[in-house]
This record gives C-alpha cells, structure tokens and sequence, in this order.
C-alpha cells in the first residue's frame, strides 16, 4: 500500500446557500428576471435622483407630446408626456416605488399572517383549526378581485386600503401552505424528539418547526408579490386603488382611453411596465421555486 | 363515492352561512347611507324619509334585518335593488346569460390552446417550441388584462377595423328577441342574415382578453402533468411494445395527464368571474360584473349584497362539481375512504 496516499478529505459538501445559488444560477430566464427585478428596484429607490421631473408637475404647454422617437417630440420628456402634461417617464419611475410598495407590504403583512395563522391551525388544531380554514375557504370562494372591491367599497378606495383588501384576498394561500408543510413536518421524528425533550410549544412552533416550513413560504412569497403587483394595478384601472394624481401604474391607465386612438403611447407605457415587472418577478419565482423545492410546482 | 359526495356538500354549509353574513356585516358598515344618497340635493320631508326607511326594513334592530334576511335568501330572494327597483335575482339572471357566454368561451378557448400548447411543449422538451411556447404562456400568465384589452382595442378595432368595441351585437343592424340570453344561440334563432356573425365579431376580443391568464395557466401546467406522465412505466411499455409516439403521447399519456389539469381548470372559474370584472368594463359588455361595478358607485347595497353571494355561490357550486368530475375520472379519489 503506497504510504503517499494520505486519505484527502471529501469536498465539504455546498452550504444550502451555495447550493440554491448553483442551481438558481443555471436557469437563464430566472437569471434574468433577477437582473430586471434588482433594475426596477433600483429605479424605484431612486426614482427622486433618476426621475428629470416632479411625477406630479403639469408643464403647460407640452401635454400629450410623443416619445423621442417619434416626430414632433420635446427631448426633455424623452418618454412624452400625458394628458395634463406631465413626464411619462418621470410618472413610470414614481410608480416603480408605488407599486412595489404594495407588493412588498401585501408579501410582508401576508407572510406574517400567514404564518400565525398557519401555525395557529396546526398546532392547535381542533376549532381553531376548523375556524381558520373555513374563514380561509370563504375568501377563496368570492373570486379575488370582486372580494377586493367589496372591500374597498367598505373602507374606501386609497393606496393603504388597497394594500389591505389585496393582502386579504392572498392571505389563503399562505395560510393553507404554512398549515400543510406544519402538518406534515409534525409527523416527523425530530419534532417528537424536540417535544420529549420537553420545548415549550411556542418554541417548537417558531424554532423547531417554522424553519423547515420556509422554502415554499419564500417561492409563495415571490409568486405573491407579482399577484399583489398585478391586483393592485387591477383595483387602481377600476379607480379603486390610489387615487389620483398618485403615479401607480393602473390608475395611470384608467383615464387614457379617450387619448388611446390619438396619442397610444399614454396608453401603452404603464401597461408595459406592469407586464415586464410581473413577468420580470414571474422568471424569478419560477427559478426560485426550480432551486428550492423541485417539488413544487405551480400551475 | 356518494360518502365522499355527501361530505364535500355538508362541507359547504356552514361556508354558505359564514358567506350570508359576513356580506350582510360588511354591506352594513358601507359608509354613505342609500337613502341619503338616493335623496340628493333635492331634499326630501322627514316622513318621506322614515316611510322610506320603513320600506326597506332600515328602521328595524340590526339582528332582525339579519334574520329577514337569510329568510329571504333561503326563499330566493335577493333583495330589491334600490336604483331599479328589481329584484336583485332578476337583474342577475338577466345580465347572467352575458357573463355565462363570456366566461364559457373564454374557457373553451383556453381548452382549446391551452392543451394542445402544454402537450407540443412536454414532447419537445427543452426544445425551441417549448422554449416558445412557455415563453408566451408565462407572458401571458403575467399580463395585466385590462391593458391587454386596450392593446387589443388599439389594434384589431382601431388600426384595423377588424371586429367592435363595445357591447355584444350591433344594435343599429340588428333587434332580435332574446330567447337563451346567449347571443351566439339568439342570433342564429333569429334568422337574420349576418346577425350570428356580428355576435361573433362582438365576443371575439373579450373572449381573448378573459381567456389568456386560464390559456396560460393550463398550458404550463398540461406541460408538467405531461411530462410527470411521461417518466411513468406504462409510457415506456407503450412505446416499447411499438406503438407510435404520437399515440403514446395523445392517448396513453394525455389522458393522465388531464386529471391535474381538471382541477385547474375548475380553479379558474373565480378567476374567470374576477377577471370578468375587468373585461367587462373595458369593453362595455352587459354583465354581472360591470354591473356590481356600477352598484359599488351607485351604493347599491342589496344588489351588490345579493349579486356577490350569488357570484359565490357559483363559485362554490362549480368547485364543488370540479370535485366529483375529479373523483369520476380519477378512481382513487372515489374508492378512499
């Protein structure tokens, strides 16, 4: 036996985060997705220092101008501008921040009902159990946008109250999928192990337990942000969300009709930049869903 | 299968009374009383107003409304819509047939390209048409409707002169007695020349615009069903005892692939009637859901009351259906206990 053949150490095997990362990594369009995402985002945070104009200012005068390319336009307002004479492309990058506000408060505010509730009906089972799924089962029986709009009918129509009635309308979603992987992460040994060795139930629940709960909750969360994005801009066309002059996308389309035939780029705009947004996040889900749990699968 | 039938219909119950009165509570805590609403600028004397109030039963203790009210539901009645002065049932039914023939074609549309679409993608896996196809499916899947809508307006309408705006039949042209409320049926019942046709141009764009999101969502998931199916055995047994790949693939393997996509397709009726909302709006089509729209403005309490509860209703009878259609083609479901 040759005594040069000292025994080298297996390569440590990848951290769960290197190994999200090489697989995520190998998918072109979730790539991408990312790269768009991470722009919006970039964008939205610096949308006072990127933005040429104020989104609300009305410059009297240069209304209804076209974009660069086309003839008759002002290079000031490289996108044009709409009805009143504001910079399309000053309005699309406020509204980066206003829609990813709501996206991101609906993803948080659900994540963290969600989960206590999820947890809640797992744990406890029983009529709490029973009370949580079947309030979760008659939000999913009124179709989400008609659910949304009652609700906004209720407390009123502006941007706290849309994030309120979308994040409603989600929240059976998450609640269901922490409720299921808890179930089914209970039956497992180490939970009995953990419970013999006598934690405390509140700790089992979120120490124990919630971690292993998490990879679908993250590929949730991403779907859900696109959702939320795509509602919002639903309830804000149907002049149920933010109100104006606030730049959100949807509602910048709500009063372009009258201008669609003359002047299609107000038009065009705010809708192109919903669509490539929540395709943008749709890649990325759908690369993370790949990377975590090949398992999942969304229809 | 009858246990299992009974089980998921008792199920609905206490969904159906939770659903009575959380639209009751809500509706009640609407800011803007109908009667002010109704009374306007105009004014109106102080026993006009009580005797209206009596009228609609707003002078009676909350609980007591309640009750009247899951009385009158139970006896199907929906209310009295307070702008027309109809029953809320029959303002539904009547606008219903509308939305019913939206919905039905933009779900047969999404059938009908959705499949075939998921099936090219899952044979020719990681290939250009599935790279294609799946490409357009999540476009499609992420694409907000109402612009959709617009875009469509933009150029089939107005660029190209293709097919109409608005509404569902060219009123000037044509007058026909509605006999289904389905204007494909009515039209051609009515014998005039180029009526059916005029209703078809009429549906065509609505039908897109509704159909995409369900057209994406079965096409991605008629993929991964198929290609889960595929791996399987008898697929391998199929091929291997020599029957062509395309009868593999369209008989052996789709029809087991079909059983997830069922369930989606049943999943997307709440979506449908959500996203009728929108599509209604856009293109003035007489239904239930520009209708609720216009109730939302108009502070029409028990129309918007009744026409949600009869929206969910559907919803939950349909899902419902959706089950037993999954337990019929799916024998596992229906002989576990």
């Amino acid at each position: 036996m040759p005594s040069d053949l000292t025994a080298t150490a297996a390569p440590a095997p990848p951290g769960p985060l290197r190994a999200f990362w090489r697989a995520f990594r190998g998918n072109r369009g979730a790539v991408m997705g990312l790269v768009v995402v991470s722009l919006i985002f970039f964008v939205a945070i610096f949308a006072s220092v990127l933005a040429p104009h104020d989104p609300l200012e009305q410059f009297r005068g240069f209304s209804k101008l076209p974009p660069f390319w086309v003839k008759g336009s002002d290079p000031r307002f490289l996108l044009g501008t709409d009805a009143v004479g504001r910079d399309m492309l000053s309005r699309l990058m406020y509204g980066a921040r206003v829609s990813l506000f709501i996206g991101l408060a609906v993803m948080v505010v659900s994540m963290l009902a969600g989960v206590a509730l999820g947890l809640a009906a797992a744990f406890f089972g029983g009529l709490v159990d029973v009370l949580i799924i079947r309030v979760m089962d008659l939000i999913m029986a009124i179709p989400s946008l008609v659910l949304a709009i009652l609700i906004i009918a209720i407390i009123g129509p502006n941007l706290t109250n849309t994030i309120v009635a979308v994040t409603i309308v989600g929240l059976p979603r998450y609640v269901r999928l922490v409720r299921a992987s808890a179930l089914a992460e209970l039956t497992k040994d180490y939970v009995t192990a953990a419970k013999v060795s006598g934690v405390r139930k509140f700790r089992l629940m979120t120490v124990t337990v919630l971690p292993n709960c998490l990879a679908p909750l993250i590929v949730q969360a991403a779907l859900g942000l696109s959702d939320a994005i795509l509602e919002a801009a639903g309830l804000g066309f149907l002049g149920l969300g933010a109100q104006p002059p606030t730049p959100e996308w949807g509602a910048m389309l709500a009063d372009t009709r009258d201008l669609m035939i003359s002047h299609p780029w107000v038009m065009a705009f705010p809708g192109l930049a919903i669509l490539t947004t929540v395709l943008a996040i749709n890649l990325m889900g759908d690369g993370l869903r790949d990377a975590l749990d090949p398992r999942l699968r969304r229809s | 299968m009858f246990r299992f039938l009974l089980k998921r219909l008792a199920l609905t119950i206490p969904t159906f009374i939770a659903l009575m009165f959380i639209t009751f509570v809500m509706i009640r805590l609407v800011p803007g009383d109908p009667i002010e609403v109704r009374k306007g600028e105009r004014g109106i004397s102080p026993e006009r107003l009580a005797q209206l109030r009596h009228e609609m039963g707003l002078d009676q203790p909350v609980w007591k409304q309640f009750l009247d009210y899951a009385n009158g539901l139970l006896h199907g009645d929906f209310g009295t819509s307070i702008i027309s002065k109809a029953p809320v049932l029959h303002e539904f039914l009547t606008l219903f047939p509308a939305t019913l023939e939206l919905t039905l074609s933009a779900m047969i549309f999404a059938i009908v390209l959705g499949i075939p679409a998921g099936v090219i993608a899952a044979s020719r896996r990681g290939g250009v048409y599935d790279q294609t196809l799946m490409g357009l499916a999540l476009t499609g899947y992420s694409m907000p409707i109402f612009w959709w809508g617009l875009i469509l307006i933009l150029l089939m309408s107005n660029t190209l002169g293709l097919t109409p705006v608005s509404g569902r039949v060219d009123l000037i042209k044509f007058y026909y007695e509605p006999v289904t409320g389905f204007m494909l049926i009515d039209s051609l019942l009515s014998g005039q020349k180029g009526a059916f046709l005029d209703a078809v141009h009429h549906l065509i764009l609505p039908m897109i615009v509704l159909g995409t999101v369900p057209l994406a969502v079965i096409a991605r998931m008629t993929r991964s069903s198929m290609l889960e199916v595929l791996e399987e055995d008898y697929v391998r047994t199929a091929r291997a005892k020599g029957l062509s790949w395309a009868r593999v693939v369209g008989i052996h393997a789709l029809r087991n692939a079909l059983i997830p996509v069922v369930t989606v397709i049943g999943l997307q009726v709440g979506g449908l009637l959500a996203g009728a909302v929108l599509t209604e709006t856009i293109f003035s089509w007489p239904g239930v859901g520009k209708w609720l729209i216009e109730s939302i403005n108009r502070r029409d309490y028990p129309a918007l009351q009744g026409g949600i509860m009869l929206i969910a209703g559907i919803v939950i009878v349909v899902n419902l259906l959706v089950d037993m259609l999954y337990g019929l083609i799916n024998p596992r479901i229906r002989h576990a206990k």
